[in-house]
């Protein structure tokens, strides 16, 4: 029998009994929605953790440091790589070069110093740290009171919350860790911090006077001349900003209480650790890293691009583990409520064997009918099996309908909730296309194997003992 | 596979026609070669056996009969005879225990349940005594149902129910189901449904059994126009021997599963029917 004489047929005999093919579609339907709810859940919640995460920057980052270091953060490779004397080094070349591997955003020095600064003649130790531009779209300096830094070279400073609190003299009770920005922010913005500093001067005979002292490579007749001196410096800064920060949940260059633009940082040559491990380079004008942040387009690209980083004798660090064990989370998170999802679906499947044996006992004589006027065994196993699957499309797609439908009214009643405790509406519930269809088909195959077992009797039938039958 | 070429009595079975306007070139072709020696239908010791807890039912036991093509054949006896069990075999609906039936030298004993179903569809017509139309199709979807499983094309398939409708008077009816029809339209139609594939054999098992005399009469006198026009092999099952006498030209009589009497119906149709001596005529 040809495919559309198939599903005539089966579209008729479903309508024949239509309330009991009916209660079956529904259950079909009931199925689907919950394997879709379930699994739409999953999805939802997954997209958003990764949303979350990947606006954390905390999962887009590889940081860069060379061997050199002697801190390596992996000892293994520390045994299997190039000896740290031979490393490169993290200079503007190599920044360049990282730069511009594939699928790399951006790679920018890690600039970070302990230093003095005044406020209203106070002086306060803490860590600065620089601020490349791209931080603007940072989660944590989204909400920072006031503005972040006008452009990359101006000489402003955004305070993190707890050093804001330090300069007006204020301590946080303990009981209370609801500290308003805001309030903080007001009196702070605008106003001018004092920064005091160690600069790295490249040493020339007419070195400055105000020199702190100075470097020399001794015992080395070819490098006579490398050598630098520490100058010491102020910078004026005006307050732009206060940025509420955890400084122990963010990344690297977020773990320091001042924060610079990027380039004003670079320009101040600003004496670093590195400084006098590398000194014969530090006495040229070209700046040594001690570790480089390497933003990346795709988390699933940070394997490669650490790969490829490590190639040019260098360590790098990510927290890619981390977003692995997430991901497996939520592979599991899925697996589990796919499982529970099919559950119904299994169930709804049991119905479609229990409404086709009905129906075979019912179209007895008729299933003895047709094989009596040519029917093949195939003809009438065929014929059952696009009755269940029939059923199984008609539930997939209404049970999709009803997975969305349960989902939209999730999604609007949590949000109701969400704005109650005044917190911002989250989307935490997806039906992906690949869903609808995957549901529709599953339903289709479910329903088809549900369908084996009574077609098989229907085809086994013998048309006499059928016919017997008045 | 070619479901038409494989059974040559498609191609040399002429179209078939309004019994009311015969026409002469339904009796030239409709003989060939092999059916002069081979008869339509050959049971050799056919048995069929059903085993009952300890008891072994003898419903066929040893039949051996031949039909010869474009015969009209009535198989008599009481109930519980094996009438419709021999019909059942021959149709192919069911296996012999031992023997043999060749039908148009095809050993039905031998084909799969694929092959077997295939020859029901394209050999063998059947009607039975409750009509056994299907109760939710209309009448035309009784009709197309066979050239549905025989892959015809919908086009065709359209005017071929509405043409076997006409023939047997029920074109008015096409679109009612079967409940809102007496018993002899609805016996029609099951004619019509039984013919729509050309078969080379029409079995009948009781066909009148559930009619009144009158409409038994209007039924036998289509089925006879089917024998003689379209030379087609008929096997009718019946208890009543006066519409046995009536219509067939031989009797052949069954008692407990066994053959007990085969006769030529000297008081038979062959001398009553002119259209049966000018067909025997053309039949060498
Ligand atoms: N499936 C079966 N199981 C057991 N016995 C059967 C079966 N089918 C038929 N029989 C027996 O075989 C015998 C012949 O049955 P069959 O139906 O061929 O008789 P019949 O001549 O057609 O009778 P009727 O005129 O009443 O239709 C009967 O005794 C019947 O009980
Ligand atoms: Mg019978």
């Amino acid at each position: 029998m040809r495919l559309p004489d198939l599903a005539e047929l089966a579209v008729r005999n479903l309508r024949e009994s239509l309330l009991r093919n009916s209660l079956t579609t529904i259950g079909i339907s009931v199925g689907v929605a919950s394997l879709v709810a379930m699994l739409s859940l999953g999805i939802g919640l997954q997209q958003l953790a990764s949303r979350r995460l990947m606006k954390s920057g905390l999962f887009d980052t590889v940081v860069v440091t060379s061997r050199r270091d002697l801190r390596s953060f992996n000892r293994e490779e520390e045994r299997t790589g190039p000896a740290p004397g031979e490393s490169r080094i993290l200079d503007e070349p190599t920044r360049r070069e990282i730069e511009h591997l594939p699928n790399v955003l951006e790679a920018y020095p890690d600039i970070r110093f302990i230093t003095e600064l005044r406020y209203e003649d106070k002086p306060h130790i803490t860590t600065v740290a620089a601020l490349p531009a791209s931080a603007k779209s940072n989660d944590a300096f989204e909400a920072v009171q006031g503005h972040f830094f006008s452009s990359d070279m101006a000489p402003e400073a955004i305070l993190q919350k707890t050093f804001a609190e330090e300069l007006l003299g204020r301590t946080p009770k303990p009981g209370l860790d609801e500290t308003n920005v805001a309030e903080l922010a007001a009196p702070l913005l605008g106003k001018e911090l004092t920064m005091r500093y160690a600069q790295r001067e490249v040493s020339q005979s007419t070195a400055a006077t105000t020199a702190l002292g100075s470097v020399a490579v001794p015992g080395n007749e070819s490098l006579g001349g490398a050598a630098y001196s520490v100058v010491s410096r102020e910078q004026k800064l005006t307050i732009v900003g206060v940025a509420d920060l955890d400084p122990e949940s963010m990344r690297g260059p977020t773990r320091a209480r001042v924060f610079l633009p990027l380039k004003l940082a670079e320009s101040l040559h600003v004496m670093q650790p590195t400084d006098l491990r590398e000194v014969s380079r530090a006495a040229t004008d070209q700046p040594v890293y001690s570790s480089i942040t390497v933003r990346v387009n795709n988390p699933a690209q940070i394997r490669a691009i650490e790969d490829a980083i490590k190639k040019m004798g260098l360590n790098t660090f990510s927290i890619l583990d981390a977003t692995r064990s997430l991901q497996q989370f939520f592979a599991v998170l899925d697996l589990f409520l796919g499982i529970f999802g099919s559950l119904a679906l299994a169930v709804a499947s049991i119905g479609i064997v229990n409404t086709l044996v009905m129906a075979i006992l019912e179209r007895r004589r008729e299933i003895g009918i047709m094989k009596a006027i040519g029917a093949s065994d195939g003809d009438v196993k065929k014929l059952f099996f696009a009755e269940a699957g029939a059923m199984g499309i008609l539930g997939g797609i209404v049970g999709v309908a009803l997975g969305w439908a349960i989902g939209q009214v999730i999604n609007l009643g949590t949000n109701v909730y969400l704005k109650r405790q005044s917190l911002p509406p989250e989307h935490f519930w997806s039906v992906p296309w690949w869903l609808v269809g995957a549901a529709i088909l599953f339903a289709f195959i479910v329903s088809l194997a549900a369908g084996l077992y009574p077609a098989g009797r229907a085809a086994r039938l013998d048309p006499v003992q059928a016919l017997r039958y008045e | 596979m070619g479901s038409t070429g494989r059974y040559p009595q498609n191609d040399s079975a002429p179209a078939i026609q309004s019994p009311a306007v015969p026409s002469p070139a339904i009796h030239a072709p409709a003989i060939h070669a092999p059916a002069i020696h081979a008869p339509a239908i050959h049971a050799e010791q056919l048995c069929r056996h059903y085993r009952m807890g300890e008891n072994l039912i003898r419903a066929v036991d040893g039949v051996t009969l031949k039909v010869g093509a474009g015969e009209f054949v009535a198989l008599l006896g009481s109930s519980g005879s094996g009438k419709s069990s021999v019909l059942n075999l021959i149709a192919g609906l069911d296996r012999p225990t031992s023997g043999s039936v060749i039908v148009h030298e095809r050993n039905l004993a031998q084909l799969s349940r694929e092959e077997l179903a295939r020859y029901r569809l394209h050999t063998v017509g059947m009607v039975f005594q409750s009509f056994n139309l299907i109760a939710s199709m209309t009448l035309a979807e009784n009709v197309e149902l066979p050239m549905r499983f025989a892959e015809v094309d919908r086009g065709k398939r359209d005017s071929l129910a509405r043409e076997a409708l006409a023939r047997v008077g029920l074109q008015a009816r096409m679109n009612h189901r079967p409940s809102e029809l007496s018993g002899g339209e609805q016996q029609r139609a099951a004619l019509a449904r039984a013919l729509i594939n050309r078969p080379r054999l029409l079995l009948a098992d009781e066909p009148t059994g559930n009619l009144d005399s009158r409409t038994g009469t209007e039924i036998m006198n289509m089925v006879r126009e089917f024998n003689q026009q379209l030379g087609m092999t008929v096997v009718m099952v019946t208890h009543e021997r006066a519409l046995a006498e009536r219509y067939a030209q031989r009797l052949i009589f069954l008692a407990d599963g066994r053959l007990v009497g085969d006769e030529a119906n000297s008081a038979g149709p062959a001398n009553a029917s002119p259209d049966r001596a000018s067909a025997d005529g053309e039949r060498p």
